[in-house]
């Protein structure tokens, strides 16, 4: 390979002029870069002249950038991240993406950290991909989150509005979560209802499983677009059906066999914990088929209920845990359990699903907000009432 | 005099802002402000306690499952509960997984590249690397193949310009120390640490369906069902697969890290003069080998040191306990000189810093979201590093000749725990203690198994029906980053009042009434900085606390309410 060092500074003066439509810095890694073409350009036997073509072909094969931002947050998605195995952390983060912020794992604190954010702002705007993990508090100002002395929804504004797409992360960050739960008083929103108007996908979840980010970018790389989404923005491979409807607990349920306490024999024979509170027939996620942790296990699997933990305002919608969500007629018998269960059957305004009577109930007979009836999209109630059924 | 501020403090869990003068190249004062709040306890009263597990697991995501813990064990303090003994054993194997998890992670992904230069990496060469890595240790991945294999794909990553994570970092610092080939072997287990991280804690999902946030807790036991003849159940399959992680664990534990951080230890020996910080030390202590939970039985012991006294090791009473706002952003009532007990305590937010965007955070009368909690007036440093040295002063069995080996390896006396360098090795010992003492509990909760004891739940205290009109208690765990409490108020079947002091509000909060500073804060003083635009020494020092702010920065009552009186049981 030839030695990019013959090229004289004037060459490189101009080299690097030609390259300012793509980007304005000049920095080290740049160079790097600049030269690292030259060599290819030499390689190749090329005259010197194709080397800002070769930039350009090179560029297209550069790894898409993203940054990930953290407000109030408990960095579980972060964590989540960390382990999704295929592919794993360390695949995505250093050979499929530029993994260029990330308060969580980053090697710069302080001024040099907000430098690789600037950087990607500038160098990458449009094109990089901007996670948020945590609420945005809009309260009093923003206090409640300042980072580097800005506050969340400053950064926010900034990062997501430059973006080519903003993916949210985490329950908290897609529909306020826990800081927006009852008695909160942070003022804290979802990126979306902070910021509206972003191309914005909700990955739900609490945390949001990491086999379902790595498919996300996977999708994203393979498909160069983001995964189609259900009415709250969240994706379908993900969200696209009940959990109820994929538990293998379920032939328990249509048999009405149920554990009734903790440790008791249907629990010990893996029987269906919709009498604990299991929220499973009010939730739509994938744990039952992608499961945790490499496919490992999930909470049914071990014995707990699901809580519903990638729904709206499920910390109020889905209180108390342990309550089973209402009966309603013929439940349990296996002649009728399909009719609310697989929402095969035409769903009335909403009144014969369980899932819909749970959640009218929880909110006091509040009227329907006017979600989708649709199977794929119906949810709790977004209305942040509190159960009052104590 | 140059005052900087170094926010965000990456590398940590949470929002971390330091502010340090310096003088002549070294630190002279500090502040330690945490930037951000959520205002967990508020949202947890009038819920039903049984599901407080779930809503204080969220305080954190990185010591996940900690704060389950000790959620349900407050309320079966509060209801006296007392669970069976395969449900303790359960929450042992998780909470001593979780530790040994995060402590790797925090050495390797957390804290390394404060030593590490990744930069020096590639100018390794990979035979020197290998003959290194087989001086220290009998890991297999040794090969001279292998590390260039690691350094060819480290220079790929260069080459290509995108630099990511590792961008901006404060390579080629004059405190970086390490030989190249040293830095290629931190390297390549970086990488292989974050394979181990994401296998062994696979562990959390077969016990508790998934981490972060394993959702098997109950007030009363667990959920995780056994039954050795069924398939959707703890059985023979799954304790195999738990043996089998614990055995990598250990592997991994004792064959790499605890190798590592001697070795790299042995670089920095000058960093066991600095960041010596409070010396007072504290820790509730836990993993009693009894269902009561009795301190005389712990693993990890109870105790309290003061001003590095290692021959005297005093008990420790909740009730001496007392928080400060005087430094906060809040008031209390009989003014802010006052230190309150947790369980007595207010809290009216009172944010008297600069309205964002700020440069600065102004004089410093105020600067946190944290409060200041003091044990008889003492600031105390809580963590790893604490609980070791109680275990050395009390000569808990299979401690003491443990670090007394590490010390006589590293050349160094006692003095030398005390120390920034003393806290990362503190991390490792307990680690190995730890890594060892879990396949022991899996071996009792398959012998119960086998002679047919599949208890996992006390049933009877389970329906609020069954409950006194109102109760309060506390439940303690030994977290990776330290002691860890929470206080529950229960009243009519609801949740009245919550209350948690956590490990990183103890050593990261800031000044209390008396000006005394925080443990970060304190272990700050005297740090050299070579470079304010690179202060990779004050990182150093931070790290090896392992700082967890979303744990810390919770506590909020802005309406001014008064917490109720809570007694500890």
């Amino acid at each position: 390979m030839a030695n990019p060092e013959i090229l004289s500074d004037g060459v490189w003066a101009a080299l690097e002029r030609s390259m300012t439509s793509r980007t304005t810095s000049r920095n080290v890694s740049r160079r790097k870069f600049l030269r690292f073409c030259s060599a290819m350009t030499a390689a190749l036997a090329l005259p010197l002249s194709y080397t800002t073509q070769v930039v350009e072909a090179l560029e297209q094969t550069r790894r898409p950038a993203l940054v990930w931002l953290e407000f109030q947050d408990c960095a579980g998605n972060s964590e989540a991240a960390l382990r999704a195995s295929h592919p794993g952390f360390a695949e995505i983060v250093l050979d499929l993406l530029s993994w260029n912020y990330h308060e969580t794992v980053m090697a710069p604190s302080g001024k040099a950290a907000e430098k690789s954010l600037a950087d990607t702002l500038k160098d990458e705007k449009g094109k990089y991909i901007a996670i948020v993990e945590g609420s945005i508090p809009m309260a009093n100002n923003g206090i409640y989150c300042t980072i580097g002395g800005r506050t969340a929804l400053d950064l926010a504004k900034e990062v997501c509005s430059n973006a080519y797409a903003t993916i949210a992360i985490g329950t908290c960050a897609t529909f306020g979560g826990l800081p927006a739960a009852e008695g909160g008083i942070t003022g804290a929103v979802g990126v979306g209802d902070a910021i509206p108007g972003l191309r914005l996908l909700n990955l739900s979840g609490c945390p949001a499983n990491g086999a379902n980010l790595a498919a996300t970018i996977v999708h994203w790389l393979t498909f160069k677009e983001l995964p189609a989404t259900d009415s709250l923005k969240r994706p379908l491979f993900a969200h696209g059906d009940r959990i109820h409807d994929l538990c293998p607990r379920r032939p328990h349920y249509d048999a009405g066999q149920f554990v009734r306490a903790w440790g008791d024999e249907g629990h010990r024979l893996g029987w269906c914990l919709y009498q604990m509170g299991c929220k499973g027939p009010n939730a739509n996620y994938n744990c039952p088929q992608v499961q945790f942790n490499d496919a490992t296990g999930w909470p049914i699997g071990v014995g707990h209920g699901c809580v519903g933990c990638a729904s709206p305002k499920f910390w109020d919608t889905m209180t108390p845990f342990y309550r089973a969500l209402p009966s309603v007629p013929g439940f349990g018998a296996e002649s009728t359990a399909d009719a609310f269960g697989t929402g095969a059957v035409a769903v009335v305004a909403g009144l014969t699903a369980a899932h819909a009577v749970g959640s009218i109930i929880r909110n006091q007979g509040a009227k329907s907000n006017g979600q989708p009836k649709a199977k794929k999209t119906i949810e709790p109630n977004q209305t942040p009432a509190r159960p009052t059924e104590e | 005099m140059t005052r900087i501020a170094i926010d965000p403090i990456t590398r940590i869990e949470g929002h971390l802002r330091i502010e340090v003068e310096v003088q002549g190249g070294v630190v002279t004062d500090a502040w330690s402000s945490g930037t951000m709040f959520r205002g967990i306890e508020l949202i947890l009263r009038n819920r039903d306690p049984r599901d407080a597990w779930l809503f204080a697991q969220r305080i954190c995501g990185v010591c996940t499952t900690v704060h389950a813990l000790a959620s349900v064990r407050a309320v079966e303090n509060a209801l006296k509960i007392t669970i069976p003994e395969n449900a303790r054993l359960i929450r042992d194997l998780m909470a001593g997984t979780q530790l040994v998890q995060d402590h790797v992670i925090h050495f390797y992904h957390l804290h390394a590249l404060d030593w590490v230069d990744v930069t020096l990496a590639l100018k390794a060469d990979p035979e020197k690397t290998s003959t290194l890595a087989q001086s220290i240790s009998a890991w297999p991945k040794s090969s001279r193949t292998y590390f260039k294999g690691v350094q060819d794909k480290l220079k790929t990553f260069v080459d290509s310009g995108q630099l990511g994570i590792f961008a901006n970092g404060y390579w080629g610092h004059p405190a970086y120390k390490l030989p190249p080939e040293a830095n290629l072997l931190a390297v390549a287990h970086y990488l292989e640490a974050l394979d181990f991280q994401r296998e062994f804690i696979r562990i959390h999902a077969v016990l508790g369906g998934k981490n972060p946030h394993p959702q098997s807790y109950l007030v009363g036991g667990m959920a995780t069902a056994l039954n050795p003849n069924h398939t959707a159940t703890i059985n023979a399959e799954k304790l195999g697969l738990i043996t089998k992680l614990l055995k990598q664990g250990a592997d991994f534990v004792s064959q790499v890290y605890v190798p590592d951080v001697l070795a790299i230890a042995s670089f920095y020996k000058d960093w066991a003069a600095q960041g010596t910080g409070l010396g007072n030390y504290m820790a509730y202590g836990d993993y009693a080998s009894d269902n009561q939970g009795k301190p005389e039985t712990y693993f990890f012991p109870r105790g309290l040191i003061l001003g590095r006294d290692l021959t005297k090791v005093q008990d420790v009473d909740h009730q001496q306990i007392a928080e400060y706002v005087t430094h906060s952003w809040y008031n209390y009532g009989a003014g802010d000189a006052t230190g309150l007990h947790p369980w007595n305590g207010e809290t009216k937010p009172n944010y008297t810093g600069p309205q964002p965007p700020f440069e600065l955070l102004g004089d410093g009368a105020k600067y946190s979201w944290l409060k200041a909690p003091r044990y008889q007036d003492n600031a105390v440093e809580v963590g790893p590093l604490a609980r070791v040295l109680i275990a050395y002063a009390k000569d808990k069995p299979g401690v003491k000749p443990v670090v007394d080996g590490i010390l006589k390896q590293l050349g160094v006396d006692a003095t030398a725990l005390f120390s920034t360098l003393g806290r990362v090795g503190a991390r490792a010992i307990e680690t190995q203690l730890m890594i060892n003492e879990l396949p022991k509990w899996l071996g009792q909760l398959e012998e119960n198994m086998g002679r047919g004891d599949l208890k996992i739940h006390e049933n009877s205290l389970w329906e609020p029906s069954s409950w006194p009109k109102e109760a309060q208690g506390w439940g303690s765990v030994e977290a990776p980053r330290g002691s860890l409490a929470h206080w529950v108020h229960i009243k009519d079947g609801k949740i009245e009042n919550y209350q948690a002091v956590v490990p990183s509000t103890w050593n990261a909060g800031p000044r209390d009434a008396k000006g005394q500073r925080g443990a970060y804060e304190q272990a700050l003083i005297g740090t050299p900085v070579a470079n304010p635009e690179q202060p990779v020494e004050i990182l150093r020092t931070i790290h090896s606390f392992d700082p967890c702010l979303a744990c810390a920065v919770h506590v909020v009552d802005p309406k001014g309410r008064e917490y109720a009186n809570i007694r500890v049981v």
